[in-house]
């Protein structure tokens, strides 16, 4: 299954400030988190998360800072901000309200649906 | 990994960061994450080579990926068109440019004040006005350039000779009411081409002293467009700011307006000079020259009206009565096309085959000689009726020059081949001496032959 274009896009800037929200993180690992949660269902074109990822930065939600790999390349890593928080806990809110007005009419079927560990 | 894998990565990036909006940075980030994808793919069984089409393709276009980047950092494509230099004042470049055109403001302030202390009425200021400012802003270059001593004599020479020629001329004199408005035609065709004959003096030194090289000259031709361009936009910007100041201090000190216009409008345009001189500079690798774009505009538009002029003159016959003023507007016609002309070729690469544009300008070139003979021919029937004056003179020579020129350009255009674009440029570069050694006769020889009235 593929997600509607426009709702992955919605979904992308909460899900990556969530995915950071668990700890610093670069662009590649972020965007195999994605995929492991979604299952694969979830799957971006690689380049257009920077764009993003600089976006955020712009916007002060995160902070990059330059570190390496363990290969010992160059790679750049972010961070949450406190802003970025107090806009993560705003995403929260308004997903809930759209998970909870659907899931008011969709009942049960909204939790279902493979979860990652089921995926595997 | 293989050399040849490696290879492709560095071109991948290149064409990453050919556009404005993708950063070294940017293309190292995603570099790195290039191949981390292709060690994950790498692990599991793929070759490099693979991995690279796998890794690049998961990545995303190359062109929607810069256009992403693009939309996120507009400002990137657009900071470019502020010079480097700009942004560090502690520049070097920087702080040789505010120093000349300190220089300049004070040069003129100090010319004033002693024109006004010494004799009132005394044409003296107007007459050496040009000394005032060009040789300041030709010392800019003499500094950036680091001219050698050797160099700068010849120069300062021909400064010096010409402002004695200026000063010593026994031109006739202003008239008993001692109004600077109404100088001798000697005197005031002579300050006229002192200002030419000046500007190839700052060319010289723009070319670090060494006029004598063909590349360097058409940079000088280049230099010479950008830097009338960026005159004007300073000009009026300028000419916005000194407005506004007067209107504000128009009610609170109605008799300051005359001291600001005293003092800020001669300083501000000498100073603007070496600015501009500057900035044409700093911008030079930066964005795309100005004076090629609009000449692409308008070579075409020129075109056409000189096309339709010329059919006119044709079926209406030579009914109007010609006088020097529509001899004077021809020379700046033709002055405007030898100017399209010489900029679009500076624009245009030497090699590449003959097209459009170039179809275009020749016939504007050809329209712009047929009619000007049209006109020339039944203008010097005249001025043999009505005897002749020295502004007669001074536009008809000018006349022929750029005639010449651009017949010779026709010519040369219509003479297909390998080397045509070469050879017009060469000639068009050379012919520039010329204009040079005429303004210098009018400066020099003309005053004496009509007895300095």
């Amino acid at each position: 299954m593929n997600l509607d274009k426009d709702l992955v896009a919605a979904m992308a800037t909460p899900l990556v400030l969530a995915i950071l929200a668990e700890g610093r993180s670069y662009g590649y690992a972020i965007l195999k988190r994605v995929h492991d949660l979604s299952a694969g269902e979830i799957a971006w074109t690689d380049g257009m998360l920077y764009p993003l990822l600089h976006r955020l930065e712009r916007l002060g939600h995160v902070q990059a800072t330059w570190g390496e790999s363990p290969e010992g390349r160059k790679r750049k890593y972010y961070e949450l901000t406190a802003v970025g928080e107090t806009a993560l806990a705003e995403h929260r809110r308004q997903w809930a309200t759209a998970n909870r007005t659907l899931g008011g009419l969709w009942g049960a079927i909204l939790p279902a649906g493979p979860t990652p560990e089921a995926a595997r | 990994m293989s050399v040849d894998t490696e290879q492709r990565i560095a071109q991948w990036r290149a064409a990453l960061t050919r556009s404005a909006a993708v950063t070294e940075a940017d293309a190292d980030e995603l570099e790195e994450h290039l191949r981390d994808r292709m060690g994950d793919l790498e692990a599991r069984g793929l070759d490099a080579d693979e991995a690279f089409l796998i890794a690049v393709k998961r990545l995303g276009a190359t062109d929607a990926v810069t256009a992403e980047f693009a939309r996120e950092h507009g400002d990137r494509l657009w900071k470019q068109l502020v010079p480097r230099a700009a942004v560090v004042p502690g520049d070097r470049p920087f702080l040789e440019m505010v120093l000349f055109a300190a220089l300049a403001a004070v040069v003129i302030q100090v010319a004033r004040l002693l024109a006004d202390a010494a004799e009132p009425n005394a044409d003296w200021y107007l007459r050496n006005l040009p000394f005032f400012v060009l040789p300041v802003l030709g010392a800019y270059f003499v500094r950036v350039r680091r001219i050698p001593v050797r160099r700068i004599l010849p120069l300062a020479g021909v400064v010096a000779a010409l402002a004695l020629v200026v000063n010593l001329y026994p031109f006739a004199p202003a008239p008993a009411n001692g109004s600077y408005a109404d100088p001798p035609q000697t005197l005031f065709l002579a300050i006229a081409h002192v200002l030419v004959v000046l500007w190839f003096v700052v060319l010289a030194a723009y070319s670090g002293g060494d006029p004598w090289s063909a590349s360097r000259r058409m940079d000088a031709v280049r230099f010479t467009g950008e830097w009338v361009i960026y005159y004007v936009l300073l000009a009026l910007g300028g000419g916005v700011l000194l407005a506004l100041t007067m209107l504000v201090l128009q009610p609170v000190a109605p008799g300051a307006v005359d001291g600001v216009l005293a003092w800020v409008l001669p300083s501000g345009a000498a100073a603007a000079t070496v600015v501009a001189a500057w900035l044409v500079e700093a911008k030079k690798s930066i964005v795309e020259n100005l004076a090629p774009v609009l000449t692409a505009v308008f070579t075409p538009l020129f075109g056409a009206g000189l096309v339709v002029a010329v059919v006119v003159y044709l079926v209406a016959g030579f009914t109007g009565p010609f006088d020097r003023d529509l001899l004077i507007g021809f020379d700046v016609l033709l002055l405007v096309v030898v100017g399209l002309v010489l900029y679009g070729l500076s624009a245009r690469d030497a090699l590449a085959p003959t097209g459009a544009m170039d179809v275009v300008r020749l016939v504007a070139v050809v329209a712009a000689v047929v009619l000007d003979l049209l006109v020339l021919g039944s203008m010097l029937s005249r001025i043999a009726e009505f005897g002749t004056t020295p502004n007669r003179l001074v536009a008809l020579g000018f006349n022929l020059l750029l005639v010449v020129d651009l017949a010779v350009t026709a010519v040369l255009a219509l003479r297909r081949g390998p080397g045509t674009y070469a050879r017009m440029a060469a000639w068009q570069t050379g012919f520039l001496g010329a204009f040079a050694l005429w303004a210098l006769f009018v400066v020099v020889g003309v005053p004496p032959l009509f007895g300095f009235a």
